[in-house]
């Protein structure tokens, strides 16, 4: 009861925020942030709980963008279409993705997926339709009431999404579903002989985490009027997608928003007032610190404190 | 008495490696049943192949009357056949009360109270209680061992296969793992033991087969088993 009425207290409060005469800036900044935490719960859900890390996030969030192109550009189909083709493309992408390449662990699965990213890349960039390598620039439709910006209304449909990968995430963490993930991570072999379904659950946890990937990508050729593929697929978000769950801590649903909501806002910070080159770096040096010195993450510093000052 | 296993014919290869010569054996219901061999003769390959982690090549695995040998391990462990690992391998993230609730809620498909219970009961009988709310990670070897045999008992298993539980216990602790494997084997749960310590194999089989280099060399009373020559000369050599 308590979380479902924090739950929509926190959409009322980002249409209230919406709507509110702020600098338009907020809006575009906090979208990006709002992204990486649908994207870093979506990754959380296979790499977080089963263990299989997924280095292809870009590939999933890009999927997505350009499924929202087509249809846009083909039939002139409106946002929430396009979220919901893009989330069920990439789902799609998610089970064959998983079909293909669960059966392999480790290092193996992480390669195939970074492998997926490059293929996906490369039709996209041979793909005249949607703008081959140079990219497509797109005309926004008009803004829908009460917002007074585009970017204004993707900012709240940003918001909404995560709201929901939040609960997604959750549920899967709290339920039977949860279980059998950890147990997988844990030893594959002895979730197989405890009854555990192994490889339907990690098709469905893959399947729910790309289609979440592309839930995310799917506003992004609206919100920049442009889509090409280089910076679509960019290896930023693969990385990203993956930072920020370890540097929150994978074993929580809560760490991926606290990684994301950190991460992401430094990274904005930082772009307007150092540089924009200065991002990346922050990433690298953060992970490593944390994956040294944190391994559970700000999560896992936090119990820890917990524990102490008991 | 009807046979609750029935191999036979089951091959494996590994490369050019023969791991199972067409093994073929029953075991019948509620039948205290050891399965020896020297290092590398095929017993842990037999039971993978029984279990389901490894798929033989040939032959049939017939158990409670239906074939299973094509059957994913999570399938079979759904129709009753439950094992432990030589290696323990618990849930490392878990605590080992959560252990026991994977296998409640996917085999045995209880909810939350009631799989609780369960499990408890499970550690009550196994003596590992006290340690239910301790992560598994923090088990000394015997309670590891002691996990992993409760693991298996929580998904209610027909045929427990119990593959070296006992391997680098002292002696007072194999005592009370043979103690804890009459008591499951007196409630009517079937039992394979794997064993290298000879002494726990001879005194819980009722019945005894030895393997050597993917073949059955003997089979009989444990009595008899130890008598035999070619046993003898496996172990020993010639």
């Amino acid at each position: 009861m308590k979380y479902w009425a924090s739950i929509a207290a926190l959409f009322v409060l980002a249409l209230t925020v919406a709507l509110a005469p702020t600098n338009d800036y907020f809006f575009y900044a906090a979208f990006v942030v709002l992204q990486f935490v649908v994207l870093a719960t979506a990754w959380n859900i296979l790499g977080g709980y089963a263990g299989y890390v997924n280095f292809g996030a870009g590939a999933f969030f890009a999927i997505g963008a350009y499924t929202a192109t087509v249809l846009f550009k083909w039939l002139g189909a409106p946002l929430a279409v396009q979220i919901a083709a893009g989330a069920a493309v990439s789902g799609l992408l998610g089970f064959g993705t998983g079909l293909l390449t669960l059966r392999l662990r480790g290092i193996f699965f992480a390669i195939a997926t970074v492998a997926v990213t490059f293929v996906l890349e490369t039709l996209m960039i041979n793909w005249r339709y949607v703008g081959g390598a140079t990219g497509l620039q797109l005309v926004r439709p008009a803004v829908m009431p009460p917002f007074e910006s585009y970017t204004r209304m993707l900012f709240v449909v940003m918001a909404i999404l995560a709201l929901v990968s939040v609960c997604v995430a959750r549920y899967v963490q709290d339920s039977w579903i949860g279980r059998g993930l950890r147990a997988i991570r844990d030893s594959e072999e002895a979730a197989e002989c405890s009854g555990v379904p192994t490889l339907k659950l990690k098709l469905f946890a893959c399947t729910v985490s790309g289609a979440l990937m592309g839930a995310a990508g799917a506003p992004m050729p609206m919100y920049l009027a442009f889509i090409e593929p280089a910076s679509s697929f960019s290896l930023n978000y693969s990385v990203s997608a993956l930072a920020m769950p370890m540097i929150g801590g994978t074993a929580h649903w809560a760490g991926p928003v606290i990684g994301a909501l950190l991460l992401a806002s430094i990274q904005q910070i930082v772009t307007v007032t150092i540089s924009s080159e200065i991002n990346v770096l922050i990433i690298g040096v953060l992970l490593v610190l944390f994956v040294v010195a944190a391994p559970d993450g700000v999560l896992g510093l936090f119990r820890r404190w917990l524990r102490s000052s008991k | 008495m009807a046979a609750l296993l029935e191999i036979s014919g089951v091959s494996k290869h590994f490369g050019g490696f023969t791991a199972l010569a067409d093994v073929s054996l029953a075991i019948a219901e509620g039948e205290r049943f050891g399965l020896i061999g020297p290092n590398g003769s095929g017993k842990t390959t037999l039971i993978n192949c029984v279990s389901g982690s490894l798929r033989n090549e040939s032959g049939s695995i017939i158990f409670n009357g239906e074939e299973v040998s094509r059957l994913p391990a999570y399938m079979r462990t759904r129709r009753g056949i439950a094992r432990s690992f030589q290696i323990p391998r618990p849930f490392y993230s878990m605590s080992v009360l959560e252990n026991l609730l994977v296998p409640t809620a996917y085999v045995a498909h209880l909810k939350d109270a009631d799989a609780e219970a369960q499990a408890l009961d499970i550690l009550r009988r196994i003596g590992l209680a006290e340690k239910a709310r301790a992560p598994a990670n923090r088990l000394s070897q015997v309670e590891l061992r002691k996990l992993e045999l409760a693991r298996a008992m929580a998904a209610r298993p027909k045929l427990l296969i119990s593959d070296e539980t006992m391997a680098g216990l002292s002696g007072a602790e194999v005592d009370e793992m043979l103690g804890i494997l009459f008591k499951l084997n007196e409630a009517g749960i079937t039992i394979i033991m794997i064993e290298h310590i000879m002494q726990a194999v001879m005194r819980f089989s009722q019945r005894v087969v030895c393997l050597d280099a993917g073949r059955i060399i003997c089979e009989g009373t444990p009595a008899a088993v130890v008598q035999n020559a070619d046993v003898q000369k496996a172990y020993l050599g010639a």
